[in-house]
């Protein structure tokens, strides 16, 4: 795409103004996906499966649906008939099955039947009346089990056409790519380092529940309030999932208490809707947290193989990475973005990455900042630390010798464009912190992280007020403070001021198609289709000076607010501010707005260093993070303390999932620790103060130099924490969570 | 549900006793409700007992010994001016517990009635020698707190009983208490292990001690082979190696999601050596 209005002074990008959605959200004013409801609005509750692996045999659902609060009952049967297709081709199927159960429960907490009921503890009593016969099957949970021969099948069929012949039926989809010699880099190095790696499921831990309320008629006519991170994917995969056009059914997104990746699809809102069409009333719908758990979200589990080939003074001569991730029991879990993203940060002459997807009897994976990219970079900075800790070399020089740069053939195949991995690394080694003196018992770890980041089709609508101010309509709900940023982008080209203009997250029926606010996309994509849809305008109101000043419309510009005459020559005529023109717009040619629809395609892709100092007390192995810093490629940050709240933010969660949060499955398949007081994010104490740096290498794609945020800062803690308690107890430690049960034995084994 | 707020403790006993299916006394609630909610208990009778007079008091008698009353909160003990000074360990066990908000509701008498093992104010209360004053259809009757927990979520309660009146001795002279769990995070977690020690000395060497270990065993536990590892003692080294393998001994626990068989017996040994050493200091007058 042409950017002939790059920039690099600015007036209002880089300022720190509070966010517009501050006040409501700290008064509690702010509408969340449960704070709503609808006259004759009725409540919904779901029956999931305590089986890991079932089939259902029957459902009667005769004396909940005779009881008097009782309005609708459905099952599977309520649904559309969506084809079944393998992989993620029909990733319609895989949602509609993950959302109501067809033939078999495929894991704990797997929803067979919803009631909707006049109130909300009718509902869930009702659910006691629905009588679920079940076959047990077998059922598998891990990873490496998965794929062993004997692992019970999860569904026959799944597979796409990627998949090597004679894998077992539960391997999904195959990812191999890289390019040089492998084995002739390994014969060069002088330490060649190979070593296995193993990662829990963790969930992105928002803290809101899913909640939806959800209108249907039979005409086919709908409405859908829900928490999510897209309003047009649920509308589409509802519209879908219930055999109705998608241009029926109007979404609109509620403010979003956290998403981070797992409020991409939809989970209970098709069944709202199908409550609502057979109840012929609205149906709202409320997770509980344990729900959360057991049924939305997770990440993948991992199990890894690394082997790097290092010369003495520090080239990587050779890598190589095989990649297993369990998603659930669909196809979708991200071995290709764990291989795709393990090696990017280096400049390899010889790389080969390999990636399964791997079906399990658990519940489907979710994407989660980043997904799939920080359980490989845990697993490959963990053998580059240890080539560095036995050739005695530092490994921020290390990982400056190998840093990918412009022009670097990237191990997933393109080559990079301007990247500012280096100016991390560089930044890094200047920080006091690398240089800071480690008490006792203390050990240092550093990582580097990659992650692509992503464009996505994007609407935008800017509209001007006749007082001068401006009405901003975006498509991608505000996971981070997007609001504020996409307001300083517009106030930038209008030359407004940034509290002029009031930014809205608009429906399904008030835009065209936006994707997902995934991908760390949001400041990239909406940032630009803002400043081109408020190009746009500009254009307009210089049209109309022109036209008031009698000389030709390139004979203006815009500058500071204001129309002015471009030049000596094009005469001489007072500046005209914005709300001068906007004053008389409805006589000069009637309302002037901008807009943009398109695809943009110059995300930059982004790096990140992370230097954490971590203490482990020998008695119990309980681990302290005593210092943190995040050294991150921000492009150009529009509104800084956003984006060091997106550093900080992905720190904090690496944090939980490197030291204590995971999935914990008994014997039977069913899930043990589906609520926050044994599913252990981190606590605020648990924390230390994060310190952030933000690099600005402008991203050649971004008219004012944006690259995404939002993801690369969860790649690189796991591995720099694990770097760092490895340093601290001696022993390196190549499981996580490296919860103190853990390091406390692998104290004891190492004597 | 049937939902009773009697008003003195013979009323709810008699209540008590004449209902039928599951029976809950109502004091803070953050076990009771949070149990309700999420459907893990639902009481057919709730008696509240925070309406009964002088429930709420923290009085200090005359022999020095204190009296709590059975809806005393947590914040109630810690914000007391005097009791955190002769029994810092009860205090800093039950401040353990929950959040602020917790605080303000969650009593003695309901965190040992719960009945859970791993329960943080109970070891503390074990090793001070604290007993309970039960009130039931024949009377009153005085337990020491460690008969109470049966196993988890069990007590030796009948049915018709319930506390009345939580008492700690009297501190007395050179002595000192302490508390510390293991949790893997900072706050707001539930104790992996937990152990109370409570002694009193003569000069350097411990003349009295009780040791109690939590979360290791399907009841909080006295353990008396670590009280003798140490009496006789100036605490040396010696002295508390032989309390971390009384303490290991003793340990009876469970595999589970919260912590394995191994870790929590091998940390009981480290946190008795440790909080040991905290009362120990106490008990010299010394800040620990
Ligand atoms: C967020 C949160 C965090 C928590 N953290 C901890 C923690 O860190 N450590 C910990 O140990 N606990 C913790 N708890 C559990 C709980 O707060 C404690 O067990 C608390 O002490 C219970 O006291 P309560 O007054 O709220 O009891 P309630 O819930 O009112 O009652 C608990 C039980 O005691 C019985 N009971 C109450 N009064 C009497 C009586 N007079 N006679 C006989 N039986 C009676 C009830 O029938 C019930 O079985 C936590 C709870 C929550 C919600």
């Amino acid at each position: 795409m042409a950017l002939d209005d790059r920039k690099s002074e600015f007036s209002f990008v880089g300022t720190r103004p509070n966010r517009p959605d501050g006040l409501d959200k700290v008064t509690g004013r702010a509408k969340f996906g449960a704070d709503i409801s609808a006259p004759g609005m009725l409540h919904g509750a779901i029956l999931r499966s305590p089986h890991a692996h079932a089939r259902i045999v029957k459902i009667d659902t005769s004396k909940a649906e005779a009881h008097k609060d009782v309005k609708a009952v459905v099952t599977r049967a309520d649904f559309a008939d969506v084809p079944f297709k393998p992989g993620l081709e029909g990733e319609f199927w895989n949602v509609l099955e993950n959302v109501m159960a067809g033939e078999k429960a495929l894991y704990d907490g797997h929803a067979v039947a919803a009631i909707a009921a006049t109130s909300a503890l009718a509902a869930r009593d009702a659910l006691k009346l629905i009588e679920v016969e079940y076959e047990v099957l077998p059922h598998v949970t891990d990873v490496d089990k998965a794929m062993a021969s004997d692992a019970p099948v999860i569904r026959e069929g799944a597979a796409d056409y990627s998949v090597p012949a004679g894998m077992h039926p539960n391997v999904v989809r195959y990812h191999e790519s890289g390019h040089g010699d492998v084995e002739a880099g390994f014969a060069e190095a002088d330490l060649v380092i190979e070593d296995s790696f193993v990662t829990e499921a963790t969930h992105q831990g928002y803290i809101e529940p899913h909640a939806c309320l959800g209108m249907l008629g039979n005409d086919g006519k709908g409405e859908l309030w829900c928490t999510t991170q897209g309003h047009w994917i649920a509308q589409k995969t509802c519209a879908a999932l219930l055999g109705i056009e998608t241009s029926q059914l109007r979404v609109t997104a509620s403010e979003i208490g956290g998403g981070f990746g797992g409020k991409t699809t939809v989970f209970i809102e098709p069944v709202a809707l199908a409550l609502s069409r057979k109840a012929n009333r609205p149906v709202k719908l409320v997770m509980t947290r344990s729900e959360v758990f057991r049924a939305t979200g997770p990440t993948s589990s991992a199990s890894m193989d690394i082997k790097i080939g290092m010369k003495k003074d520090g080239t990587i001569s050779a890598a190589q990475g095989v990649f297993r991730l369990q998603g659930g029991a669909f196809p979708g879990a991200p071995g290709d973005m764990t291989a795709m993203c393990a090696f990017a940060p280096y400049n390899l002459t010889n790389v080969k990455q390999i990636g399964y997807d791997v079906m399990a009897n658990r519940p489907k994976q979710a994407a989660y900042r980043a997904p799939g990219a920080p359980m490989g970079a845990f697993a490959v900075e963990s053998v580059i630390d240890e080539l560095c800790k036995k050739l005695d070399l530092d490994p921020v020089d290390v990982r400056l010798k190998n840093a990918a740069h412009e022009g670097t053939k990237a191990s997933y195949g393109p080559r990079y464009e301007r990247i500012g991995l280096v100016e991390t690394l560089e930044a890094a080694k200047a920080h006091p912190h690398y240089s800071a003196p480690l008490k006792p018992g203390q050990g240092r770890g550093i990582s580097c992280g990659f992650w692509f980041n992503h464009g996505g089709e994007t609407s935008v609508s800017l509209s001007l007020s006749e007082d001068g101010s401006a009405q901003l309509m975006v498509g991608t709900p505000d996971i981070g403070g997007s609001r504020a940023s996409m307001a300083l982008m517009a106030a930038e080209v209008l030359g407004i001021p940034y509290e002029n203009i009031r930014v809205t997250i608009a429906d399904t029926a008030t835009l065209g198609y936006n994707d997902v606010s995934h991908g760390s996309r949001v400041t990239y994509a909406s940032g630009l289709a803002t400043i081109k849809a408020a190009n746009h305008a500009v254009e307009k109101l210089c049209e109309r000076a022109a036209a008031s000043w009698g000389i030709p419309t390139d004979a203006v510009k815009w500058e500071n607010g204001c129309a002015v005459p471009s030049g000596p020559n094009a005469g001489d005529f007072d500046p005209r501010p914005l709300a001068d023109i906007t004053t008389h717009m409805g006589s000069t040619g009637g309302p002037i707005s901008g807009h943009f629809e398109a695809t943009p395609e110059g995300a930059g892709v982004s790096f990140g260093t992370h230097i954490v100092d971590a203490e482990v007390d020998p008695e119990t192995g309980k681990t302290a993070i005593t210092r943190y810093t995040v050294i991150q490629d921000a492009g150009k940050a529009i509104h800084p303390t956003y984006v060091e709240g997106q550093y900080q933010g992905g720190a904090a969660q690496g944090i939980g999932w490197a030291l204590n949060e995971e999935y914990i499955y008994g014997e039977d398949g069913r899930l043990q620790n589906s609520i926050f007081l044994d599913y252990r994010i981190p606590v605020a104490s648990d924390l230390p103060m994060i310190d952030t740096v933000i690099v600005e290498v402008p991203n050649p794609g971004h008219p004012f130099g944006v690259r995404g945020v939002g993801e690369t800062g969860i790649v690189p803690p796991l591995a720099a924490i694990a770097n760092a308690v490895s340093h601290a107890a001696g022993v390196r430690m190549r499981q996580l969570p490296m919860s103190p049960p853990r390091i406390l034995a692998a104290l004891k084994d190492n004597g | 549900m049937d939902y009773h707020s009697p008003a003195n403790f013979a009323e709810a006993s008699a209540l008590a006793a004449s209902a039928t299916g599951i029976t809950r006394f109502l004091a803070g609630g953050t076990d009771v409700l949070v149990q309700l909610r999420s459907e893990l208990v639902t009481p057919d009778t709730l008696i509240d007992v925070k309406k009964i007079e002088g429930v709420s008091d923290i009085i200090r008698n005359a022999d020095g010994s204190w009296t709590i009353g059975v809806a005393a909160t947590g914040a109630e003990m810690s914000e007391h001016p005097e009791l955190g000074g002769d029994w810092p360990g009860v205090v800093e066990a039950m401040d353990l517990i929950g959040s602020t908000q917790v605080q303000g509701r969650a009593t003695l008498t309901g965190n040992l009635c719960n009945g859970s093992p791993a329960a943080d104010s109970v070891p503390a209360m074990v090793a001070a020698g604290v007993t309970v004053t039960v009130t039931g259809p024949d009377g009153d009757r005085e337990v020491a707190v460690e008969d109470i927990p049966t196993g988890p979520g069990k007590t030796s309660l009948a049915k018709g009983e319930l506390v009345s009146a939580v008492n700690i001795p009297a501190r007395g002279d050179n002595g000192g208490d302490a508390y510390l769990r293991f949790i893997p995070r900072t706050e707001m977690d539930i104790a992996v292990v937990g152990v109370g020690v409570n002694l009193r000395l003569d000069g350097d060497t411990v003349t009295e001690a009780r040791v109690s270990l939590g979360a290791v065993a399907p009841t909080v536990l006295l353990v008396e082979d670590c009280a003798k590892a140490i009496v006789g003692s100036t605490l040396g080294d010696a002295a508390l190696d032989a309390l971390a393998a009384a303490a290991f001994a003793a340990c009876n626990p469970i595999d589970d999601k919260r912590g394995t068989i191994a870790f929590r017996t091998e940390v009981a040994g480290v946190l008795a050596k440790r909080a040991a050493k905290i009362a120990y200091a106490r008990a010299k007058g010394e800040q620990a």
